[in-house]
């Protein structure tokens, strides 16, 4: 993966496919502290304690196309290349959480990518789940919830062009005005 | 002789069958997004597709996403289901091939073979 961006669009496919309903997405830029965490955090149906504890295994999957499974040993090894640690927590029925710390100062720390981006992927391809974005920096914080927005455009759908451009362009400048997205 | 191994088959059928829209009367733009999709640049191809269809007024095409569809060495895959026609498969898609799918394939029904499966397929022998 290029970027931290298309590791959250790709874990956040496994919320999908846990069938979540609800799916939240925090990145925080803590520069104090020169560290980056992004957590991803689902209402699916969850792991039971021997799932979660193989999960980070490649051969580990629930796809039925082939036998190995990338995207939690794929940002596994991202984080701790840049000296940062993944931390998944689940339970069966009530959801999963997937925690990725970066030390943004890293010279293997991937840059953030563009989130505006994976959140207008994932809104169209399942406009019926809510999402919850949340952005914090030391400046301060950038939240945008799909509820919210929905409420704002009652009776026409969030995959309209319109809807979905306003959304990138709402994120990005949110994103810019509390001074987040660490470049390089 | 039936088997329980049917079952097995008619259980990822349904799975399957969950990433297919009822609505069948419009053109349908599926993505591939498993792990590889993505990593290949899936995101950008989805992207230029939205623009694209939004740019020509397509009301009746939707564009929506799968997991793997199995071929990652050929991601991005993005399938194409119009209505009473077998169902199209491009690979190695750009950003810049885009336009050629939607203009001549999804607005003039004509397929643009030479980025299709099939033709990869050839050109590999």
């Amino acid at each position: 993966m290029r970027d931290i961006s298309l590791h959250i669009l790709d874990i956040a496919q496994n919320s999908i496919a846990a069938q979540a309903t609800i799916i939240e997405i925090q990145v925080h830029e803590d520069r104090c502290n020169d560290i980056l965490t992004v957590v991803i955090s689902d209402d699916g149906k969850g792991m039971d304690g021997q799932m979660a504890k193989e999960i980070l295994d490649p051969f580990c999957t629930t796809r039925t196309t082939r036998k190995v499974g990338l995207g939690l040993p794929l940002l596994k090894a991202s984080a701790e290349r840049s000296d940062g640690y993944i931390h998944i927590d689940s339970k069966l029925g009530e959801g999963t959480t997937v925690e990725a710390t970066f030390k943004i100062s890293h010279i293997d720390r991937p840059p953030l990518g563009r989130l505006d981006e994976t959140m207008v992927s994932l809104i169209v391809c399942n406009p019926e789940i809510e999402y919850i974005y949340r952005h914090i920096t030391n400046k301060g914080e950038f939240v945008l919830d799909t509820r919210d927005i929905k409420r704002q455009i009652e009776g026409i759908s969030i995959t309209q062009p319109e809807v979905l451009k306003f959304i990138g362009e709402y994120i990005e400048d949110g994103i810019e005005k509390i001074g987040g997205g660490v470049i390089s | 002789m039936k088997s329980l191994k049917e079952l097995e088959e008619i259980r990822e059928k349904t799975l399957e069958s969950v990433n297919i829209r009822t609505d069948r009367k419009s053109t349908r733009v599926v993505v591939g997004m498993g792990t590889c999709g993505i990593a290949a640049g899936a995101r950008p191809v989805l992207l230029a597709f939205l623009e694209e269809v939004n740019k020509r007024n397509l009301d009746d095409v939707t564009v929506t996403q799968t997991g793997c569809i199995g071929v990652c060495r050929l991601e991005p895959m993005v399938e194409v289901y119009t209505p009473g026609e077998e169902k199209v498969t491009y690979v190695n898609m750009t950003p810049e091939k885009v336009s050629k799918v939607v203009s001549d394939h999804i607005v003039n029904g004509q397929i643009v073979r030479e980025y299709t499966i099939g033709a990869y397929d050839e050109q590999d022998k």
